[in-house]
């Protein structure tokens, strides 16, 4: 797999892209703000949330139990997945029961974790993903680049001429409006002929063995009311204990994903219809790995609103490719390594420890602390490139003898002035890329103090 | 031979988590905090106005269809049909249709909700599963009546009205269906309802 950094370089080859990129982010981070800032509670439901998530995961085998009871009892059917294939399997043998060959999906990243939607098309079933943005990149072939905003990194003019060779769009349209409206008679018609509605899960409660979907389209309302199979598929940690627990989590979710004050469907459901069958595949698939390690559990407490990627000043100019997760972004660097640390041990590299994420994270996962904790992991497991690793022993070994870090920084600083700029600047240099350095100081700290202090 | 089940639950019994509390959503300390409106009414009209959807607070169901006949999506609607009595002069009638597909070419629903939310501009609307939920979403246009009084500051106080007992299906809807998936332009009417509008009406009104 290509490391975070080479994607990111290509990514930022078009400036005038990784800008509008960047902007269109922050655009959303700051609706973020203003919402949260409605909320003079803010900070208290962030931390009852918090709370909340943390008691979930330390009773997760129990409440799992309590859920499958409970769904049970109002006449769904419940299937545990130890990993994706396990996952996979379920969904097509309930389809494949029900002699269904023609699925809606609303937005589900577990699905696109599984790889869902390849494994049925290659069984013969055709599976729509109705999400606008995830049927834009659907139509490119492509998997979502944001977790919340599929599509956020493509250009109306793009979308313009997929939607014209593929929904036969006038040529050139960039409207968003007469985009979007082709694009809803285009998937009214998939929702009509639906045989089966498979939805993700936001939110399941222990206490009733209900589950909550949110989406702003109706896409899995529309794709769950018209016939007669509804599969929802979850991960074990979208768990809560109690009902009440959503009046914390709903207000937090949609102002901390778009800035909404609520997504425009919450929809909670509580058993099949009448003649209708229901059923929710809860998937492990490394969560219960996670939530052993006393480092990184609390990254279980993610109800995946993406504010966490919105702020990211190294998603913002990287974009979502360039993790190769199907996560992106702060969190998906947490999830992603634990998943795979090999294929993945970039991921924490590409952050600079500012704390912006952990600052707005609305259930207080401590992010930038376990993106620290994954790159000491990282090397640990023998993981970092010999680059890193040889320029990180030489660092060390110069920090620990003082009189070589006098030397070497003298040295630095009478040399480093006097360099032609293609000794400074070139393909060695990873910290002169795009930026000047800066201006060496003429004497170091320690010979200051000794001219302004020491003498006097 | 052990099932997924019992291998996921044993993973997870046998590491040791340390033990954390839940915290009591219904202590003083915390609902002293939550956000409470002086005029309820008015913010969840400012709110769903906000989020795209209309609000007309409404003495009593000939006030809700006299403000209908002035809608041009009213105006405009080929296929009406309405689950409260004696409103919208309805040319559908509902409890014929067994099949929700049937609903498809439906251009305007007029349908109860429970409550209303201030603080996002929701409406509570609950389905016991029959054709008839899919009009909520299936429907070009949606209006929602709900009781004036039943206008709540939060959603703690939404969900101390909530039990899931009786229905199947329940959602919290704010404002008419929207996406902002090409560009953060936002459009409305993506998948679902193209308007909302929510009346608050004062005097008890029947439901069909």
């Amino acid at each position: 797999m290509p490391s975070h950094p080479k994607l990111a370089a290509e990514f930022i080859q078009n400036k005038e892209r990784a800008h509008w990129h960047d902007q269109s982010l922050w655009f959303v981070r700051s609706k973020r703000d203003k919402a949260a800032h409605q909320l003079p509670e803010w900070e208290l439901l962030r931390e009852q949330a918090s709370q909340i998530k943390q008691y979930t995961v330390s009773q997760l085998p129990h409440l799992l139990e309590e859920f499958e009871r409970n769904a049970t009892a109002r006449g769904v059917h419940v299937h545990w997945a130890k990993d994706a294939t396990e996952h996979n399997e379920i969904v097509h043998g309930i389809l494949k029961q029900h002699q269904v060959t023609r699925v809606v999906k609303s937005k589900s990243m577990l699905t696109e974790e599984c790889h869902l939607n390849p494994y049925l098309e290659r069984h013969g079933i055709e599976i729509i993903d109705t999400d606008l943005g995830e049927r834009i990149v659907q139509l490119q072939n492509k998997p979502p680049s944001h977790i919340v905003m599929p599509a956020i990194h493509i250009k109306k003019e793009e979308i313009g001429e997929l939607f014209h060779e593929k929904l036969g769009t006038e040529k050139g349209a960039t409207d968003p409006q007469y985009l979007t409206e082709a694009a809803r008679q285009h998937l009214r018609q998939k929702f009509i002929q639906a045989e089966a509605g498979i939805t993700g899960v936001n939110f399941a409660i222990a206490e009733t063995g209900g589950f909550v979907v949110c989406t702003n389209e109706g896409n899995a309302d529309l794709g769950t009311s018209l016939n007669k199979l509804h599969i929802a598929c979850m991960g074990i940690e979208k768990l809560i204990p109690r009902a009440g627990d959503l009046s914390v989590f709903l207000r937090l979710l949609a102002r901390s994903a778009t800035g909404q004050p609520i997504t425009t469907y919450s929809s909670h459901f509580h058993g099949p219809a009448p003649g209708a069958e229901m059923h929710i595949v809860l998937l492990d698939n490394g969560r219960s790995e996670i939530s052993g390690s006393d480092e990184f559990r609390r990254s279980l407490n993610c109800i995946r609103c993406a504010a966490c990627m919105n702020t990211c000043p190294v998603y913002r100019r990287s974009g979502g490719y360039s993790y190769s997760n199907t996560v992106p972004g702060p969190i998906g660097s947490i999830l992603g390594p634990a998943r795979d640390p090999k294929a993945n041990s970039t991921l924490p590299f590409a952050c600079s420890l500012c704390g912006s994420c952990t600052d707005v994270c609305p259930v207080k996962i401590d992010l930038h602390h376990q993106l620290l904790t994954w790159r000491k992991e990282i090397r640990v497991k023998g993981f970092l490139p010999f680059s890193k690793r040889i320029s990180m022993k030489m660092m060390s070994w110069m920090m620990q003898a003082p009189r070589l870090y006098r030397l070497t920084g003298k040295m630095a600083r009478w040399i480093v002035p006097r360099l032609p700029r293609f000794l400074l600047y070139n393909r060695m240099n990873d910290w002169g890329k795009q930026r000047e350095l800066p201006e060496f100081p003429k004497q170091s700290f320690r010979e200051w103090m000794k001219q302004n202090h020491d003498n006097k | 031979m052990t099932t997924s089940k019992d291998d996921i639950l044993n993973k997870l019994r046998n590491q040791s988590v340390p033990q954390r509390e839940l915290p009591d959503l219904q202590s003083p300390e915390l609902t002293k905090e939550w956000i409470v409106y002086p005029d309820p009414t008015a913010q969840f009209a400012e709110v769903l106005s906000g989020v795209g959807g209309e609000c007309y607070p409404v003495k009593d169901i000939h006030e809700v269809n006299q403000k209908l006949s002035e809608l041009s999506a009213f105006k405009e609607a080929n296929k009406v049909c309405s689950q409260i009595s004696d409103c919208g002069s309805p040319n559908v009638s509902i409890p014929e249709i067994t099949d929700p597909h049937d609903f498809e070419d439906i251009d305007f629903a007029i349908l109860p909700g429970e409550f209303a939310v201030a603080e996002n501009g929701a409406v509570w609307i609950t389905n016991d599963g029959g054709p008839a939920r899919v009009l909520y979403f299936l429907a070009q246009h949606v209006t929602l009546l709900v009781p004036a009084s039943a206008v709540v500051s939060n959603m703690p106080q939404a969900y101390e009205r909530l039990a899931f007992a009786e229905n199947s299906f329940g959602t919290f809807m704010s404002g008419p269906s929207k996406t902002a998936d090409i560009e953060q332009s936002l459009v409305i009417g993506a998948h679902g309802a193209r308007s909302l509008t929510v009346f608050l009406v004062e005097e008890t009104f029947q439901t069909t």
